[in-house]
């Protein structure tokens, strides 16, 4: 199958000019810079993740060491910080969620399921699942 | 100059050159195929054919049918034996390219859907949405990448075919990236390198369209047979002269002039009816509806833009639905290059040169009289087209020819013997000409592209729909005085690399010769028939004429030679369209060949 | 030759039906004939003309001039291609990554041309014609940074091409074609940026092309493991 490459073909021309990428390559278009943020806050996924992580071993430390985290968290520095936290994972979730028609082509026998709905439904799951979480600690604390 | 040896060099990678090559790889795998073609394959101007492709597949219809109907649009300069060969292997070489993988439309049922073409009696013609053309192209190429014989060669630029003592043992081309000359040897030659409309100022076809294929074997010694004979298409948008294909038409579209009447019916086309009829009005042969327009234009009764004269097709009586599922493309076109949506508002169409019935004079093999040398696709004449080819005919050319020369090539090329070493002579020759023509000339006076337009500009003046003998004469000298000029052509561009000045005036060359076959051969034919009008020669003279032009190069002027057209069943009969065809079409001897029935 | 890329600039008539491609063709004719770039049909169906025009990868001959206007307008060879000359790119990796994906019908047993056309419904070919209307233009490679800042990346318009035959009811080679896909640099390089789908001038939407077979890849992985005695 190799044979019906072009003739001569070389992935480096010695000729050939090639561009340089910038290392700010993506602020020069505004889908890419959105493409960035999206990406980089996934970070900020982690680090919400972590902080839950540690919430869950904090509380294993007994009732000391957890009123000590509370009192770090409603820190006024960490409330504005986390607010901005929020901020990101909206960001992050509000994309990726949009991105979801694109991506799923859902079919029941022959009929394909409509993009609106495919939209809605994953809005609707993670309001869903947001108001159980909320439920729940609502219970516990 | 570097040199490259194969068994078989595709010149052209377009819908034919691609099968052709498929067909050799088929036919005998040991044989290394190269394909030589100046762009990528996939921007072949078979990409642009929209419509459909005609193979009979419906019962009810027939392979005479097919075959009467075609030899009846060529207005019986069609050599009947091969078309009845074309008629009767087309439904299993479109059967094949669907196997390929082409996403041919279908029927509700799954079978192949057909629609309705100019000329047909019946509905033959398969079709691929209204981009036929590209899917057929695009699965043709695709298939191509899974025989490892074939060697591809993109961008090479094929300047010289070389032949000696009467055969053809390959050619020289010139990498455009590098601007590299080299010699590709083979034992067969086939030129799939397409038609020339670009020798007209206002043409569907594309940039690329520029004759090559045809001024290269007319240099090398072969014919160039039935040049007279030039296909305005009927429905050309106004200025970029994008082509509104015939299926706009078939599925029911009216051509009307600037009164909103439907005008055909004035020329002896039938009756307008609400529903298309085949054969009839709007789905007459494209000689007789272009030369329509000319009578409207003459009547005053076409309406002129700021781009020319033009008349209007409406199909806004097929309704968004019908428009969005059958021609969606023709409503892409109108909507980025017309700004109007032809859902809505009547699209403004005239006739535009789109495609040469013409071409390198082959057999039913596709071989030309030079051994070694072969020719499939609108590059060459077999003849089955005729004096006027049928709508949807072309592209199951591409494939029947282009598999019947792939055959006949595998077949030389196993016979054959290896191409002498003494014909890289000429490939040295070629190099040096180059150079010293083009590359490393300086000083030229005479600017391409004015000397482009003025051959474009007589051809329309000359060459036109309707003709005349003095107009052609002074066509002939205008030609032959700009040649003279082109000797003095001015190419600023020295560098080797990528260089689109050379490949420009390299294809200018060709362009004029060409241009000087269709001129000489139109002056030679003193009648009107199909395509060809003249004035000066109003009625068809099947005593003289009922035979193919061959234009042979010569030092000075072409020589003009006759072929007579082969006559098989169907005895030379009137051209009728939209009224009843007395008996006169059957056929000439008995029982009719096998009938084909649907799938 | 140059060393490094410089632009020129020209001065060019303006006319209100003029695609950027008949600038281009004005230039070439009447001011100079060493320009250098590729075109052919110009009704947007060969792909030939792809360049970037302020930034933004089009098709040079469905580009009014009066829609990128104001002046000057900038035009430069397609991104994330070696530039040969002016503004012709090497497209051949594309070429190379085309055959790659194996874009052919991939059958145990071709049913006889005696038997007629394999049937395919209206709704079968649905399912994949939108992915068959690719022309091969690559402003979907100019698009993706991902393919800019490592061109070993097979792309979006290959991957949409794989997905075209995978979705094909004729076609049995899906297996065949996820081992190819399945490499570092094919489908998993992606990470949905998403600019192939906005600039494809067919709406061809590779970048959902891609994202469905990851989905797909998924799925499969998840069965060999789970049931490798299931039959992909």
């Amino acid at each position: 199958m190799a044979k019906t490459l072009n003739a001569g073909y070389t992935r480096y021309h010695p000729k050939w000019h090639r561009v340089r990428v910038p290392l700010f390559w993506w602020v020069r278009s505004a889908s890419y810079i959105k493409f960035i943020g999206r990406e980089l806050t996934s970070l900020f996924v982690a680090y919400a993740a972590g902080l839950l992580l540690v919430q869950a071993w904090v509380l294993g430390q007994g009732a000391a060491a957890h009123a000590s985290f509370l009192n770090w968290l409603s820190h006024p520095a960490v409330v504005a910080w986390h607010v901005v936290l929020l901020a990101t994972l909206l960001f992050h979730t509000v994309t990726w969620l949009n991105l979801t028609p694109q991506a799923l082509v859902l079919r029941i026998g022959r009929w394909r399921v409509p993009k609106g709905v495919v939209w809605a439904g994953h809005y609707a799951a993670w309001l869903v699942l947001s108001l159980v979480i909320v439920w729940l600690f609502a219970g516990v604390t | 100059m570097h040199t490259v040896n194969h068994d078989v060099l595709l010149i052209g990678g377009g819908g034919a050159g691609l099968r052709a090559a498929i067909a050799v790889a088929e036919a005998n795998s040991e044989l290394s195929v190269a394909v030589a073609s100046k762009v990528y394959p996939m921007r072949s101007h078979t990409v642009s054919a929209e419509g459909g492709a005609a193979a009979v597949i419906r019962p009810g219809d027939s392979l005479d049918e097919h075959a009467y109907d075609t030899i009846s649009g060529g207005d019986w300069l069609c050599d009947q034996d091969a078309v009845e060969l074309f008629v009767r292997e087309a439904p299993e070489e479109m059967l094949r390219l669907e196997h390929w993988g082409c996403p041919w439309s279908r029927k509700p049922d799954g079978t192949i859907a057909t629609r309705p073409f100019g000329g047909m009696k019946t509905e033959r013609t398969w079709f691929a949405a209204d981009k036929t053309g590209f899917h057929m192209l695009h699965t043709l190429f695709q298939t191509t990448l899974k025989y490892p014989p074939i060697s591809r060669y993109d961008e090479w630029f094929v300047t010289r075919l070389l032949v000696e003592d009467g055969r053809c043992h390959g050619a020289v081309a010139v990498e455009l990236a590098t601007g590299e000359v080299h010699a590709i040897l083979a034992r067969a030659v086939i030129m799939c390198a397409g038609g020339g409309g670009k020798i007209y100022p206002f043409t569907t076809n594309a940039n690329i369209k520029t004759g090559d294929g045809m001024a290269l074997a007319y240099r090398a010694g072969a014919p160039l047979k039935d040049m007279e004979f030039v296909q305005y298409h009927p429905t050309g948008l106004p200025f970029t002269g994008i082509l509104i294909t015939e299926a706009a038409r078939a599925e029911g579209g009216w051509l009307v002039n600037k009164d909103g009447y439907r005008y055909l019916q004035d020329y002896d086309l039938g009756t307008p009816e609400p529903r298309p009829v085949l054969r009839s009005m709007e789905l007459g042969p494209r000689d007789r509806l272009s030369q329509a327009f000319v009578g409207e234009l003459k009547k005053g009764r076409t309406v002129e833009t700021r781009h020319g004269h033009v008349v209007y097709l409406d199909v806004r009586r097929l309704g968004q639905r019908v428009i969005d599922e059958k021609i969606p493309f023709v409503r892409e076109l109108c909507l980025k290059y017309e700004k109007i949506d032809p859902v809505k508002e009547l699209i403004p169409v005239r006739p535009v040169v789109h495609y040469m019935m013409g071409g390198i004079h082959t057999d039913l093999k596709g071989a030309t009289p030079i051994p070694g040398l072969f020719a499939a696709g609108e590059v060459a004449c077999v003849s089955i087209n005729g004096a006027n080819r049928l709508g949807s005919n072309s592209l199951t050319e591409l494939l029947v020819f282009g598999a019947r020369a792939g055959e006949a090539a595998a077949h030389h090329a196993a016979e054959a013997p290896a191409p002498p070493r003494s014909v890289l002579a000429q490939g040295l020759q070629e190099e040096a000409r180059l150079q010293k023509q083009f590359l490393g000339k300086r000083g030229g006076r005479e600017r391409m592209a004015d000397l482009r337009k003025e051959m474009q500009d007589t051809m329309e003046a000359s060459a036109g729909l309707y003709r005349d003998g003095a107009t052609l004469k002074a066509g002939t000298e205008k030609v032959r005085e700009l040649k003279e000029r082109f000797r003095d052509v001015a190419v600023e561009d020295p560098s080797l690399t990528f260089n689109t000045e050379l490949q420009t005036v390299l294809e200018l060359e060709n362009l004029l010769d060409v241009a000087e076959s269709v001129l000489h051969s139109a002056l030679a034919r003193r009648e009107s028939r199909g395509a060809h009008q003249r004035t000066d020669f109003p009625e068809r003279d099947d005593q003289d004429y009922l035979a193919h032009s061959l234009a042979y190069a010569t030092a000075e002027v072409p020589r003009i030679d006759y072929l007579p057209v082969t006559i098989t069943r169907w005895p030379a009969g009137e051209r009728v369209y939209g009224r009843a065809v007395s008996d006169t079409h059957k056929p000439v001897g008995g029982a009719a060949a096998p009938e084909k029935g649907g799938e | 030759m140059e060393e490094e890329p410089a632009f020129d600039v020209f001065e060019v008539p303006y006319e209100d039906n003029w695609m950027v491609l008949d600038a281009l063709n004005h230039i070439k004719d009447q001011v100079d004939g060493t320009l250098s770039y590729r075109w052919a049909c110009r009704m947007g169906v060969c792909g030939s003309c792809g360049m970037m025009v302020n930034g933004k990868p089009v098709l040079t001959c469905a580009t009014y001039v009066e829609d990128v206007l104001p002046g000057p307008i900038r035009v430069e060879p397609l991104r994330g291609f070696p530039i040969v000359r002016d503004l012709v790119t090497d497209i051949r990796d594309f070429m190379v990554k085309l055959q790659r994906v194996k874009p052919w019908i991939i059958r145990e047993e071709d049913k006889p041309l005696a038997e007629g056309e394999y049937l395919q419904t209206p709704e079968e070919l649905q399912d994949y014609k939108q992915y068959s209307m690719c022309i091969n233009c690559m402003l979907c490679y100019a698009a993706c940074p991902i393919y800019e800042l490592d061109p070993d990346f097979i792309g979006p318009a290959a991957i949409a091409l794989a997905q075209r035959y995978n979705l094909d009811s004729r076609d049995e080679g899906r297996e065949e074609r996820m081992d190819v896909l399945s490499q570092h640099d094919g489908l998993w390089a992606c990470t949905f940026v998403g600019d192939c789908s906005v600039v494809c001038p067919k709406n061809v939407d590779p970048a959902g092309a891609i994202q469905r077979y990851k989905l797909d890849a998924t799925v499969d992985w998840f069965q060999s493991v789970l049931m490798p005695w299931r039959k992909r």
